[in-house]
């Protein structure tokens, strides 16, 4: 076949549609939809993903809280489990988006004329919509064990707004997790390794009972000082404190997500714009 | 770029790393043609479809699709192109119908149009039946058709995208359902569809292909129609079957003089012999009469046209030392 053929100039190109912010948000929409079919799609997988906290609360309320006759550890103990709850949520956001790179379905929709943002958007929209959801039943399950708050309505939505705040932070930590890792094994990695760090907090027992280098672990942990926030904002027992870290907890609570946000953000988009290269 | 070319590739160069996966692919697929590209894993067959449908950024040179320049423009060629991965790039977990109208809407044609849209093609592609079930229900031929379908769901034209392209469509298929996307493909062509192709199996290429790309380390290093493929990079073959095992390698080294051939491939279970021609008649001729002089009996004698199996080996053989071992396998069944 002959390769040399003489080129008149390229034909006229239609008119390119503009990116119109009624485009941007309606591809959004679609992407949120999809992953809001896939709850009527898998019900059992829903209630699994809701029920596992309220399982990790039942056993720590009743057989550690128990065992060890700690009065009024449900009212220690629940705030943190909202907080533990919002940042293993990044292992759900993680565990979509390697499925989706790893069937292809990334890159159909990178061979389509939507809008390029609406893949990630759409994903953390869903995230956030699922986490709320997920922290109303949690809130109810910590009533039903015997957790109470006693703070004002607007410190209790305060809490809710700081505990969805670091929700936020890990979705975006996960998407670059996500998108850096692509492998179903590396997620594996990541699902194990969030427990250490779960357990140096003060999400189960204060951080002054602990050897000097762990407690100083567990008290500069972003999730410890959304615990410790919510706690205080609750008006539910914080146990120890006196460290830096620790009379500042609600400064933490809203600087350590920023700063994840402020790091993980432009490298999980840059990562995505990249995938061309 | 003349109106009549679907795709023009010219000079196109990737390079990640020090490691060069395309380098200086030229191709000129005219509209309305398949053009299939072969070649052995790693030629650069994925590279450069990922970069015909924008989904990768090429290093140097220049590749146009439906007219647009894919680095330039990708939106344009986005409108214009579909794209079948290597693997069903759906949803699993929502309905046949769900994956297509999520795919409309998001190529914005409405939800009312992408509903409407969904349905013809459902019908089209002979899904109606499982529109409503989960994909993770779908038989791999059914994914396979599904995903064709959400390849066309948003062209602009009734025939299709403009250009589609394939990577290696039926891999992981079995039989049926390698034909049932063979007979989608075609029909799609009718429509006036250009395709590129890229496979594993030459059968496939041999099937669809109008003309076929031999890609080696990142290059075209044989191209023309299946025919002309054949002809020009292998001779016409003499298969002689010969009735008397224990007289296989006598009958070789007649066969071998007979036809001028520097090497006689052998099937030992199947008692045949093949050897390249060059006149075919006189190596007719002069085989019978070498065989019955010798009192070797021969159950079949028969000149054929090369298989692209053995085209596609003694090409990339030549060029990747590394292949040279590969000796060309006698019959069509043997895969690449």
């Amino acid at each position: 076949m002959s390769t040399t053929r003489t080129r008149p100039p390229a034909p006229v190109p239609a008119p390119a549609p503009l990116p119109n912010p009624g485009t941007v948000l309606a591809d959004c929409w679609t992407m949120t939809r999809r992953e809001l079919v896939h709850w009527r799609r898998r019900p059992v997988q829903v209630v699994m993903n809701l029920t596992f906290p309220l399982m990790m609360l039942v056993m720590f309320v009743y057989f550690i809280g128990g065992g060890m006759s700690i009065d009024g550890y449900e009212d220690y103990l629940v705030p943190g489990m909202f907080a533990l709850t919002m940042a293993f949520g990044l292992e759900s956001t993680m565990v979509a988006l390697t499925q989706d790179l790893n069937k292809g379905v990334i890159d159909r929709f990178r061979s389509i004329p939507m809008a390029r943002s609406a893949v990630l958007v759409g994903r953390s929209a869903h995230d956030m919509l699922q986490s709320a959801l997920g922290l109303v039943v949690l809130v109810l399950s910590g009533l039903l064990v015997g957790w109470r708050w006693h703070g004002s309505p607007l410190e209790v939505a305060a809490a809710l707004g700081l505990l969805l705040w670091l929700r936020l932070a890990m979705l975006w930590v996960g998407v670059y997790l996500g998108l850096v890792a692509g492998r179903p094994e590396m997620v594996q990695a990541v699902q194990i390794l969030v427990w250490p760090v779960a357990f140096f907090s003060n999400v189960f027992t204060s951080p002054s009972t602990m050897p000097g280098w762990m407690g100083a672990i567990a008290d500069w942990n972003p999730m410890s000082a959304t615990a410790r926030a919510v706690r205080e904002l609750f008006g539910n027992p914080v146990w120890g404190g006196g460290t830096w870290a620790a009379e500042h907890a609600w400064l933490l609570a809203l600087a350590w997500p920023l700063l994840l946000l402020a790091v993980f953000f432009p490298l999980a988009v840059r990562r995505y714009v990249n995938m061309g290269r | 770029m003349t109106d009549g070319d679907a795709i023009l590739v010219e000079g196109l160069r990737k390079e990640y790393g020090t490691k060069q996966a395309l380098s200086g692919l030229d191709l000129t697929v005219p509209n309305g043609t398949v053009q299939g590209l072969l070649g052995p894993n790693g030629a650069g067959k994925t590279t450069a479809v990922r970069i015909l449908s924008t989904l990768l950024r090429p290093s140097g040179g220049r590749a146009r699709v439906a007219g647009f320049d894919v680095a330039a423009e990708p939106d344009q060629v986005r409108h214009r192109i579909g794209l079948l991965g290597q693997h069903a790039a759906l949803d699993e977990e929502l309905s046949g119908r769900e994956n297509l109208e999520m795919f409309g809407r998001l190529y914005h044609l409405g939800a009312r149009r992408a509903a409407a849209r969904a349905g013809d093609l459902l019908e089209r592609f002979d899904l109606a039946a499982a529109g409503r079930k989960p994909v993770s229900a779908y038989s791999g031929g059914m994914r396979r058709r599904l995903d064709l379908a959400a390849c066309l769901i948003g062209s602009e034209h009734r025939g299709g995208p403009r250009v589609l392209f394939l990577d290696e469509p039926t891999t992981g298929l079995d039989p049926r359902g390698r034909g049932e996307v063979w007979s989608a493909v075609r029909s799609l062509v009718e429509g006036g569809t250009t395709v590129l192709l890229t496979t594993q199996y030459l059968e496939e290429a041999d099937q669809l292909a109008d003309d076929i790309a031999v890609l080696d380390a990142g290059r075209v290093v044989a191209q023309g129609s299946p025919d002309a493929l054949k002809t020009r990079l292998g001779a016409d073959r003499i298969d002689v079957v010969v009735r008397d095992p224990a007289r296989l390698e006598a009958a070789a080294s007649l066969v071998g003089m007979a036809a001028r051939a520097a090497e006689v491939s052998r099937d030992t279970d199947r008692r045949l012999l093949s050897a390249p021609v060059t006149d075919r008649m006189a190596a007719l001729a002069e085989t019978v009469r070498a065989l019955e002089a010798a009192g070797i009996e021969a159950e079949d004698i028969a000149l054929r046209r090369p298989t692209l199996d053995e085209v596609f080996l003694h090409t990339t053989a030549t060029t990747a030392p590394t292949a040279a071992t590969a000796t060309a396998p006698a019959t069509k069944e043997g895969t690449a």
